[in-house]
């Protein structure tokens, strides 16, 4: 579904992405990870076409993203901050999006399911930080795409919320979608994520299940072994 | 496009600050309507206050639009539009809020005041159109600035400055090149520096609309010469639409390349 070969990016003077090559075809949970500066942003934000790549090709479904937003239906993306109009009410933006994709969206499973009825008629810059990512998970998982993003889901949830957020993604990949995510939380990737993506100064370093990754650093758990990865490009 | 707008639209007229703009407008009219028994000077009043004041509100909230809603372009960008369309959406989301604070802020004192039934209906007219292009142009500098700086400060400061230069350094330097050229004919130079800048340019069209260019002295003679035929009339209306034109070409221009 998503293909990328040799993608480079610069900032500036600033290689961010050195050459990227990744190929996302079978369903499931893929966690983009690696330390800060790595380019996992930038991956994500090429992916989306909100990053204009330098160099290399990226096809989504098998269609060349540039000059093309039309393949941006097929994909949900949750944004890592979430900060909306300031005096739109969360109805209002849910019908803003939903009229934004021309599509209707199942908003009102998910707004039940995160108790956000009594803020229905607020005003957004009344809502606290929990809450406005409340906001930002149902905007993000109303649609029916087959590929979906999730740029560190977990920020500023509660316990229930996050219990609430593990399942809806489980329901998803259960539909058989492609589930982009980065996280820093350790233990919400290893019980979450089928395949690792490792990136390391702009380049993928390490692909495959966690698993593989506990045998090829010979580490105890999954947070050692990713500690691992580090410690070893550093020798 | 038209998505994006209604929803920034909507935005804008419940916060505050458009509030205070339209009642800001609103005393302002009514001040100086009712309580002075000179209507032209009035005018003038109205006329110097708005020709500073909207262009620096333009700019202020252009600005300050762009860079508190960023997060959510981004949240936008990811979605299947255009990118142009989000843009342009958002800046004719601000740049008509404001227009309607001012055309109706404006507007009702001047009805309550029965200008339906004076002759200086037109005069009014002109004040209003003039202060609605003024808005769509200074906005839409606002966010050509904003597109090119992603440091806030910087945005800021530029857009000032250049709100700065077109209200009061560039009279100066206008002023200073005539008096250092007086030996020369001037005409077609003082006629050219007017058209550049939008603001002179919409002081000078209300002027010689109220019949003051006797005021001017001989440069009122060559100005009502130029800008009081309809030739005149048409081109400073044509002069005013590329000052919005360009901006918004080079907006829709700089999106399409930008990362976010």
């Amino acid at each position: 579904m998503i293909s990328i070969e040799q993608l480079h990016k610069k900032f500036g003077k600033n290689p961010v992405l050195k050459g990227i090559d990744l190929n996302i075809s079978q369903k499931g949970i893929v966690a983009i990870l690696g330390p800060n500066g790595s380019g996992k942003t930038t991956l994500i934000k090429s992916i989306l076409g909100m990053v204009i790549p330098d160099k290399g090709t990226l096809l989504v479904a098998n269609v060349p993203i540039n000059k093309n937003w039309k393949y941006r239906d097929q994909i949900d993306y949750l944004p890592q901050i979430a900060n909306f109009p300031a005096n739109l009410t969360v109805k209002e933006l849910i019908r803003m999006i939903k009229d934004v994709r021309n599509r209707p969206g199942e908003d009102k499973r998910l707004i039940k399911l995160f108790k956000l009825e009594p803020f229905l008629s607020k005003k957004l810059n009344t809502l606290s930080g929990g809450t406005k990512q409340k906001v930002n998970i149902v905007l993000t998982l109303m649609f029916d795409s087959p590929i979906i993003i999730l740029d560190e889901p977990t920020t500023g949830l509660d316990p229930i919320a996050l219990i609430h957020l593990k399942e809806l993604i489980k329901e998803e990949k259960a539909k058989g979608k492609i589930i982009l995510m980065t996280s820093h939380i350790m233990s919400f990737v290893e019980e979450m994520a089928d395949e690792i993506v490792f990136l390391l100064e702009g380049k993928v370093y390490f692909k495959g299940n966690i698993e593989a990754l506990k045998k090829q650093t010979e580490a105890p758990n999954f947070e050692y072994a990713i500690a691992n990865l580090l410690i070893q490009e550093d020798v | 496009m038209f998505k994006i707008l209604k929803y920034s639209f909507f935005d804008l007229i419940r916060s505050r600050w458009s509030y205070v703009y339209l009642l800001f407008y609103l005393l302002l009219g009514c001040v100086l309507l009712f309580l002075n028994n000179d209507l032209s000077k009035a005018v003038i009043t109205l006329m110097n206050v708005i020709i500073i004041l909207i262009p620096l509100i333009g700019t202020i909230f252009g600005v300050m639009y762009y860079y508190n809603s960023k997060e959510f372009t981004e949240l936008l960008l990811a979605q299947p539009i255009k990118r142009s369309s989000i843009f342009i959406g958002q800046y004719l989301g601000v740049a008509l809020s404001l227009s309607m604070s001012l055309i109706i802020g404006l507007g009702i004192p001047f009805i309550l005041y029965g200008l339906f039934q004076s002759n200086e209906i037109w005069d009014f007219v002109l004040l209003l159109v003039t202060g609605t292009f003024l808005t769509l142009i200074f906005t839409a500098i606002a966010f050509n600035i904003a597109l090119y700086n992603e440091n806030k400060i910087k945005g800021f400061s530029y857009s000032i400055l250049f709100w700065l230069f077109m209200a009061v350094i560039y009279d100066g330097l206008f002023l200073m090149s005539l008096i250092a050229f007086q030996s020369y004919p001037l005409d077609s130079f003082s006629i050219g520096a007017t058209l550049f800048n939008p603001i002179d340019l919409s002081r000078i069209l209300i002027i010689l609309k109220l019949d003051i260019s006797a005021l001017l002295g001989y440069t009122g003679a060559v100005f009502q010469k130029f800008f009081g035929t309809s030739f005149g009339l048409l081109v400073s209306i044509a002069a005013l639409s590329l000052w919005v034109i360009v901006p918004l070409l080079n907006m829709y221009r700089k999106c399409r390349k930008k990362d976010f």
